[in-house]
């Protein structure tokens, strides 16, 4: 059982204004994961990470970092924490050299210049560290974000929607740095609505909606549940039953009998395939065309997502 | 590493970039208030002063210099401080500060130290420029430094909580436009309270900021219209105030956090 290194423990919130946005959240980050935070907006994600990171006052419940009370003793739990939020909220003013640092003494960190400098070269801005913000491109003030969020060395790293609305070459270039980072041992927790960048990164998946957490799982053992492929062949004249010469392949008639399908694993050595086709051809068993298709984690979210909102 | 008792590095960051902020607009910080002195020499020293007899053995305009100075002070204090907290509040940086590992005795030292280090150098640079119009002594020097700074941290004090509780930029000029420059005003910055006719004048001791000029004036002319002692009492007493307000704003986590 690898050891949480963020306990998250019977967490609601309550905001003033009597909307709900926690119910109940249970939840464990392990060490050096990578943990993918999944819901639509309003689900309460960032509510969710606000109060990990000192933001938001929990309604009740308790909550760990790298084994420091958020509360009772923030000072160490939250010396360990840095916080990328989605919003830009920056100095506009400042220059970025002034701005890093700005963040590394905040959180109680000795000056050192050296680190500051390795921080910006890893993240391409070196060259721009005596520009001052204003003059920046939208993504280089996300790299801003991160580099100030990273100054002060922490072990677990929050990054609220890193890629909402930033392009496809800086969200490539967002995969490999929270790769990199994740291989200095850095754990990593990121919410986003993008499935296929939960996909890409996560190691674990949790999908919050209306404020409670309805699947947390293993990336793997998910995209193995979801690994269920189907492939529809359209046939060129009706068919009354399966014959019985198929049976091996448990097919399904659909469309009328008009469409034969087949349900089979991807991940499985033999898919059958092959051997399906040959004796479709032995059986004179025309077809005009043929699609494979994959349930996505993007299937699952929504029929999770709104299987919930039926239930509501 | 484990965190320190006390983050002295959050203080100085903090304090630091408050700092840089008003060196960022330096010219703007301290042109304003030597061109708004100079013309307040111009036209009460001069024009009218001209024209008036001594108080209390000080030529006029010899006299009003420490009510500007404390007018100055005041409103500049309110602002400096109120701006440095609301600031972060109104763009969202905020988020960083609330995230970090500092305490709210720590958030305050930073921004007040902030404010009233720009404020207690603004009233050096008019004391300066009023020397170059009026002939200054300053009798008691040490107690002169140590009331600018007592009432400068007081008034940046006043105005972080002001930034901490305000909800628009309005709200943190309203404070300083309707409350406390009237109060100055009527608190003997032009005039010694002697001047007034007695029932004004029993009046006009329910002003505070009597209090604060009469000391601060008796720091330079060793003439007050109310003991300094008093002065100096009232001067704590505000301070203690807005510390014990302050205090209480964190405690119950007011208005920072939702």
């Amino acid at each position: 059982m690898p050891e949480p290194i963020v306990s998250i423990s019977g967490l609601t919130k309550t905001y003033a204004s009597g909307h709900q946005a926690l119910k109940r959240i249970d939840l464990e980050i392990n060490r050096g994961e990578i943990f993918a935070l999944l819901g639509p907006n309003g689900a309460g994600k960032t509510t969710l990470i606000s109060i990990v990171c000192g933001i938001v006052t929990p309604s009740s419940g308790a909550i760990t970092a790298d084994g420091h009370d958020v509360l009772s003793d923030y000072r160490d739990a939250r010396m360990k924490i840095g916080l990328v939020p989605q919003e830009l909220h920056t100095d506009m003013w400042e220059t970025v050299w002034a701005t890093v640092n700005f963040s590394r003494g905040l959180f109680a960190r000795a000056p050192d210049p050296a680190y500051v400098e390795k921080i910006l070269k890893d993240l391409s801005l070196w060259e721009k560290r005596k520009d001052t913000i204003n003059t920046l491109s939208g993504g280089m003030k996300r790299r801003v974000m991160i580099a100030k969020a990273l100054s002060h060395e922490p072990r677990i790293l929050f990054l609220d929607e890193p890629t909402a609305g930033v392009d496809v070459e800086l969200r490539r270039d967002m995969w490999n740095l929270v790769r990199a980072l994740r291989q200095s041992g850095v754990t990593i927790i990121l919410t986003t609505h993008y499935i296929d960048e939960a996909e890409e990164m996560a190691d674990r998946i949790g999908v919050i909606n209306k404020g409670e957490l309805i699947l947390v799982e293993e990336k793997a053992a998910l995209m193995k549940k979801l690994g269920k492929k189907r492939l529809t062949l359209q046939l060129q004249e009706r068919m009354e039953a399966v014959p019985p010469e198929l049976a091996d392949w448990n097919l399904a008639l659909k469309a009328d009998g008009l469409e034969l399908e087949y349900s089979f694993d991807s991940n499985s050595e033999n898919t059958g395939i092959p051997a399906l086709l040959r004796r479709l051809l032995e059986l004179g068993i025309g077809y005009r065309d043929l699609n494979t298709q994959q349930s996505s984690l993007e299937d699952i979210f929504v029929s999770l997502v709104s299987g919930q909102r039926g239930q509501s | 590493m484990s965190a320190p008792a006390f983050n002295r590095h959050a203080v100085w960051a903090i304090y630091r970039f408050e700092i840089s902020r008003a060196l960022r607009t330096i010219w703007q910080s301290l042109a304003t208030p030597a061109i708004t002195t100079s013309l307040y020499f111009v036209v009460f020293g001069a024009a009218i002063g001209s024209r008036m007899t001594s108080v209390d053995g000080v030529s006029y305009g010899a006299f009003i210099v420490p009510g500007l100075i404390m007018l100055s002070l005041f409103t500049e204090s309110i602002f400096n401080a109120s701006f440095g907290i609301y600031f972060p509040k109104f763009t969202g940086t905020i988020y960083e500060l609330l995230s970090a590992p500092v305490s709210a005795m720590e958030t305050v030292l930073a921004y007040v130290g902030a404010a009233a280090t720009k404020s207690v150098v603004l009233g050096l640079v008019i004391l300066l420029v009023a020397s170059f119009f009026v002939p200054i002594r300053v009798e008691h020097p040490f107690a002169m430094v140590a009331l600018l700074i007592l009432v400068a941290a007081t008034f940046s004090l006043f105005g972080f909580i002001i930034g901490v509780l305000a909800n628009s930029f309005e709200q943190i000029q309203i404070i300083p436009m309707l409350v406390v420059t009237p109060l100055t005003f009527l608190g003997g910055a032009f005039y010694s309270i002697s001047m007034l006719p007695p029932g004004w004048r029993t009046v006009t001791l329910f002003n505070p900021v009597v209090y604060l000029i009469s000391g601060f004036r008796w720091s330079f002319y060793g003439t007050s219209d109310v003991g300094i002692g008093f002065s100096l009492g009232a001067t704590l007493g505000f301070f203690v105030l807005c510390l014990g307000i302050v205090i209480w704003i964190f405690k119950t986590g007011y208005r920072l956090k939702t």
